[in-house]
Parts: structure tokens; C-alpha cells; sequence
């Protein structure tokens, strides 16, 4: 058990700055996704931690020992590669034992510490089994139970799912969770999938472009993303933006968007007025109502793609495309119109030039602490 | 199941197990004539039409020829010789594929070129330099010197292959095996090493054969103390041909039964089936 720090994290593959400047901490037990699209640096950061990439700059401390310059054996880690990484001239027995083995454990605790970690994984059958007699997914659960048997300090997990196929990995991420809720170790968990980084984490660090743009639990990532970035990529479909403004000629401030304007009451809203701004919303925190009323965007069905538990429409207004969740038995058809209601409580406002997020006191929903 | 497709399958088979048959035919005729050849008598060598089947059986010739001269010594120094090649090329051109399949590096691609490169001359042009070189450091005429006038041959093939060998096995699994507790030293022995075996195998038959089979520098370097190829070409030069056959045979044995021995290291490994 371990907590993990990172210090002003630097990489550099030649030109390349695959890491910039990243502060990390992952506090003993804690179990942290970094999540971010393919090269943003997610998976060299775990590299550097694991001791496989030198880093150009900052520390790395594991357990409050500073790690930096020691080699991957020494860090009392242990990884989950997105290959598995499983040795093909072993025998599964002798895979999960091979950590064990170079600590020189004796016979006795080797045997123990295999069946434990086999049976945690339900490959208990297998295990004078070559990996080349074995499926991917049993060999997936090799990888894993090769790296807990060490009981390392911290567990370094890379993609370990995205080879799975979709069903056998959303039943593996289920399973994975719980094991890990389980064994307490401290986890980094490298992933693309926001899914998985949603449905798994403790925390999820978004990464782009070498850095760490937001650090918060899941739901406030999904709820309160720190800039467009972040909301376009967490959640499926992604957080519509919406190009507005906001003027104050009554009481009540207007919202202007390209399709039509709706009155907030907020006053912390009004404080906006004369910015340009993009108001970013999700698709279920969109009603849909069958005729025009008080505070209603007019917007047109394009696509209507029913998904079971609810569809999903793709509506224009004005220069604006949406997406839109309903409920399963709503069925508009194409081109007619319908009227939209932007739940207050869960627009979004980013600033148009930075795309970062602008903070509001709301007294509805206080972000969910991280 | 499904009548004309395992007709198909069928014919396939056939024809797969025909060629196969066919190549092994061109192969073993020759090795089974000359073996023929190497063990009748002198008449029956010469008598026509050939028998193709064997008739009166003698290792006359064959002893005649093994017992001649030196030629027993000649075929220890060649076994010496071909050990000690193989050693040296692989203890040296293992580490050097290793690198060249590992680790990106100024002048990489140089040196992949320059190993190639030294194959672009013929030993023929290098003859009166080396031999000149061999005697200033006194290893001419010695199964040392042989030997590492092998190695040098054998070399280039050794890094290129190995470094393909090597670039087969992926990175990942000696980083598995480091962050389980290895170093990079350990890590290349445990992982990366074992799974390299059935090319490597491959890579010291080739070298094996390479220095079994080398004449042109073998008799440029040595003069008492010859390997066999070089000792059989200056004894048969004269030989009537039944002698010839039984030098044939004679250079023809060892490196089938080192194939053989390095085979099994080439196909049966880890439950990965074949045979």
C-alpha cells in the first residue's frame, strides 16, 4: 500500500512533449483513471511511473520515496500491459509465479499466493496451461492475476480491456472493479474508454495534449467539465455546445442562442451579459415539449435513432445541430418541429475564446467534491 | 458434413503431400547416390546401366578413405573449427541483432548496412591481406585462425537474423518482466532469450554449415593442419570417383546429423504444436 505523487512530470520524445508539466496525487487505496484520446500522454505518464521512460523533468514518489531515478523493480509496482504481456514460453502456474519467483518467496508462499490469485480470477483450472492454449480473455485475466500476486504497492493498469470484445469487457470491468474494491491497492488505470473511466474509477484525471485538464470524481467530470475539451469527450453522446449570449433588458436575463432566446432567472447568470459565450448542456438535460410555449427553443427533428432504453434525436436550431435524449416512447418524426427546455440547473457556461469553463455560485447543485 | 468440400480439402491435401514428396525426391536422390556409390565397390560404381538398388555392400572404399592420410584429423579440426565458429559468431552477432532490433541509435541503420557490406567482397580479393595478417599475429595454419576467419564470414547473417528474431519478440513482455523484478540483463535471459531459442537454433545451424562446408579460406590459411573440406579437395583431386563419393558422404554426414539434433529446438516448443 502506497500513496503515489507526481511533481512537475516532464517527457520528451525528441520534439515531441508528451508530458508536460503533470501534478499528480493518488492518495493510499485511491483508485484513479487517466482518461484522455490516443497520444494525449496518458500511457507515457503511466510509463513514467512504472520506471520504463526516463522522465526529462520533476519527481515521482511512491509511498514518499522518491522514485525518480530507481528501476521498475525497484518500485514495488506491478503493470497490466494492453497486450498482457503474458511470457508464451511459460505455464500459467509459472507466469502468475514469475514476480514471486524473482523475490526468491519460498515454494510454500509461491503455491499460496498462485491459487489465491488464480481463484480471484476463476483460472484455477488452467494453470498447466501454455497462453497459447487459452482464450484472450483468460489470458487478460493471466496479466491480472500475474500482477496482484506480487502484492505490489501500487497496481499500473494499461488499457487492460480495450483488446475484449464488448460484451466480454463490460463484464470484466464489472469484475475488475470489485476485485480491486477488494485488494485496496492503490490503482492507476490508463484507459481511452470514457465508459470504463466513468463507470470504474474513484477519480478520473483527463488528460490532453500532456496535460492534466480537470482531476474530479466522475460525476463531476460528466456534470461539470472544465472546458469544452472535457465535455465533447466524456459522455456518450458528448455535451452539445451551443454558441450564446446574454442580454439584460428586463428583470430577468435572456439567453441568446442562434435557434432563439429563453429568460434565466439567475442572477449569477446575469453577470455574463456582453460575453461571448458557449453554453454547453447534455442530451437528457433536454425536455422535449409538442408545442411552442414560455421559454422554449423551436428546433427541427433531423434524426431519430431509437436505442431501447430511450432515443437519441439529432435536432438543428438555427445554426445548431443537438442531440437530444427522450424518453422511448417519444417518437417525432423527421423534419416536423418540436420545443426544447434547457433544464436550468444544468447548463454549462464556458468562455468562447478559452473554452474553459466559467464557475458560478449555484445554489442548486454544489459541485460533488473530488 | 459436407460432401464436396472435403473433396476439395481433399484434393488439396493430395496436392500438398505430392509436392511435398517431390521435393523431398530432389533432394534425396542425389544424397541417396552418392551414399550408394560411397559404399560399392570400385566396379560396381562404374558398372552401367546403375543398379539402383544396393548390391554387394562393402565399406571398402569408405575405409579406404577414412583411414587415408589425415583425414581423421582433418575431421576433428572441422568439428573444432565449426564450434568454436559457431560460439564466437553467436556470442558476438547475438548481442549485435539484439541492439539493432532493441534500441533506436545514432548510426543504426549504418551498421545494418555495413554488416551486410562486408559480404560485398569476395573473400578472394581479401586472401593475400589476410593470410599476411594471420601470420603476424601467428595464427596461420591453426584451427584458431580458421576459426576466426569463420566467424567473419558468418557474421553479417548472424546479426541479421537475430536482430529478426529479436524484433519478433515484443518489447512488452521483457517490460513485464522488469516491472516482476528483473533487470534488463535478467529480463533478456528470462523472456526474451528463450523465445528467441528456435531462431537463434536456425541461425547456428546456418553458421555450422557455413564454417563445415568453407573451402576457399580454410586452404588459403592452413597447410598442414587442414579442415576437411580443404583436406578432401587436396587429397581427391586425383581420386577415381568411388573415392570422391566416399568424401562426399563423409562431408555430407555431420551437418545432417547437427540438423538434426538443432531440429527439434526449430518446431516442437511450448504446446505450440507442430512436429
Amino acid at each position: 500500500m502506497a500513496d503515489v505523487r507526481f511533481h512537475a512530470i516532464r517527457k520528451t520524445f525528441g520534439k515531441v512533449t508528451a508530458v508536460d508539466d503533470v501534478d499528480l496525487e493518488v492518495a493510499d487505496g485511491d483508485f484513479v483513471v487517466l482518461l484522455g484520446p490516443s497520444g494525449c500522454g496518458k500511457t507515457t505518464l503511466l510509463r513514467c511511473l512504472a520506471g520504463l521512460e526516463k522522465v526529462d523533468g520533476g519527481r515521482v514518489l511512491i509511498g514518499g520515496r522518491d522514485a525518480t531515478n530507481l528501476p521498475p523493480r525497484r518500485r514495488r509496482i506491478a503493470m497490466v500491459f494492453q497486450s498482457y504481456a503474458v511470457f508464451p514460453h511459460l505455464k500459467l502456474f509459472d507466469n502468475i509465479a514469475f514476480g514471486l519467483r524473482m523475490q526468491k518467496e519460498p515454494k510454500t508462499v509461491i503455491r499460496e499466493r498462485v491459487d489465491f490469485a488464480a481463484k480471484l480470477l476463476h483460472i484455477e483450472d488452467l494453470l498447466d496451461r501454455y497462453p497459447s492454449q487459452i482464450s484472450g480473455g483468460q489470458r487478460q485475466r493471466v496479466a491480472v492475476a500475474r500482477a496482484i500476486a506480487t502484492k505490489a504497492d501500487v497496481l499500473l493498469m494499461d488499457e487492460p480491456l480495450s483488446n475484449l470484445d464488448a460484451l466480454l469487457r463490460m463484464e470484466m470491468r464489472a469484475e475488475l472493479k470489485a476485485l480491486l474494491r477488494q485488494l485496496g491497492t492503490t490503482t492507476i488505470y490508463v484507459t481511452h474508454d470514457q465508459v470504463e473511466a466513468l463507470s470504474m474509477g474513484d477519480r478520473i484525471a483527463v488528460m490532453n495534449a500532456g496535460r492534466i485538464v480537470q482531476l474530479d470524481s466522475p460525476l463531476a467530470v460528466y456534470d461539470y467539465p472544465a472546458d469544452t475539451f472535457v465535455g465533447g469527450f466524456v459522455g456518450t453522446p458528448p455535451m452539445n455546445f451551443l454558441a450564446a449570449d446574454i442580454s439584460r433588458n428586463g428583470a430577468v436575463p435572456l439567453v441568446n442562442l442562434s435557434g432563439g432566446s429563453f429568460p434565466l432567472d439567475d442572477p449569477e447568470v446575469g453577470r455574463l451579459a456582453g460575453r461571448r459565450l458557449v453554453l454547453g448542456i447534455r442530451a437528457e438535460a433536454i425536455v422535449v415539449e409538442p408545442a411552442a410555449g414560455e421559454g422554449l427553443i423551436e428546433a427541427t427533428v433531423i434524426v431519430v435513432e431509437p436505442l431501447g432504453s430511450h432515443n437519441l434525436l439529432t435536432v438543428k436550431t438555427g445554426d445548431d445541430l443537438l442531440k437530444v435524449s427522450t424518453p422511448p416512447h417519444l417518437f417525432p418524426e423527421p423534419d416536423s418541429l418540436i420545443w426544447l427546455r434547457l433544464e436550468p440547473g444544468r447548463i454549462r457556461w464556458m468562455d468562447s475564446e478559452s473554452g474553459r469553463a466559467i464557475p458560478l455560485a449555484d445554489p442548486a447543485a454544489a459541485p460533488v467534491p473530488g | 458434413m459436407n460432401p464436396p468440400r472435403s473433396a476439395v480439402a481433399g484434393l488439396g491435401r493430395v496436392f500438398v503431400y505430392g509436392s511435398a514428396a517431390l521435393l523431398s525426391l530432389f533432394i534425396l536422390i542425389p544424397i541417396y547416390l552418392m551414399t550408394l556409390a560411397a559404399f560399392s565397390s570400385n566396379e560396381d560404381t562404374y558398372a552401367y546401366p546403375k543398379e539402383l538398388l544396393p548390391r554387394g555392400l562393402s565399406t571398402e572404399t569408405m575405409r579406404f578413405f577414412i583411414n587415408f592420410g589425415g583425414v581423421l584429423d582433418a575431421l576433428q579440426r572441422s568439428v573444432i573449427v565449426a564450434v568454436i565458429t559457431l560460439v564466437l559468431a553467436l556470442v558476438i552477432g547475438t548481442p549485435a541483432g539484439y541492439a539493432l532490433a532493441r534500441f533506436a541509435f545514432r548510426g543504426g541503420d549504418t551498421l545494418r548496412l555495413s554488416v551486410v557490406g562486408t559480404r560485398a567482397f569476395p573473400i578472394v580479393i581479401l586472401s593475400i591481406p589476410l593470410a599476411v595478417i594471420f601470420i603476424r599475429w601467428g595464427v596461420d595454419d591453426t584451427v584458431l585462425g580458421v576459426s576466426i576467419a569463420h566467424t567473419a564470414l558468418a557474421l553479417p547473417f548472424v546479426v541479421l537474423t537475430t536482430a529478426s528474431v529479436f524484433a519478433g519478440v515484443s518489447p512488452e513482455l521483457e517490460e513485464a518482466a522488469m516491472t516482476l523484478g528483473c533487470s534488463r540483463a535478467t529480463a533478456f535471459v528470462k523472456v526474451a532469450l528463450p523465445l528467441a531459442l528456435p531462431g537463434l537454433a536456425a541461425s547456428a545451424i546456418f553458421v555450422f554449415i557455413v564454417s563445415w562446408n568453407e573451402v576457399f579460406a580454410a586452404s588459403l590459411l592452413t597447410l598442414r593442419h587442414r579442415t576437411l573440406p580443404a583436406e578432401v579437395l587436396a587429397l581427391l583431386e586425383g581420386a577415381p570417383p568411388n573415392f570422391r563419393f566416399a568424401g562426399g558422404f563423409f562431408l555430407m554426414a555431420p551437418s545432417v546429423i547437427v540438423i538434426l539434433l538443432i531440429r527439434r529446438y526449430l518446431f516442437s516448443m511450448w504446446g505450440r504444436v507442430l512436429k
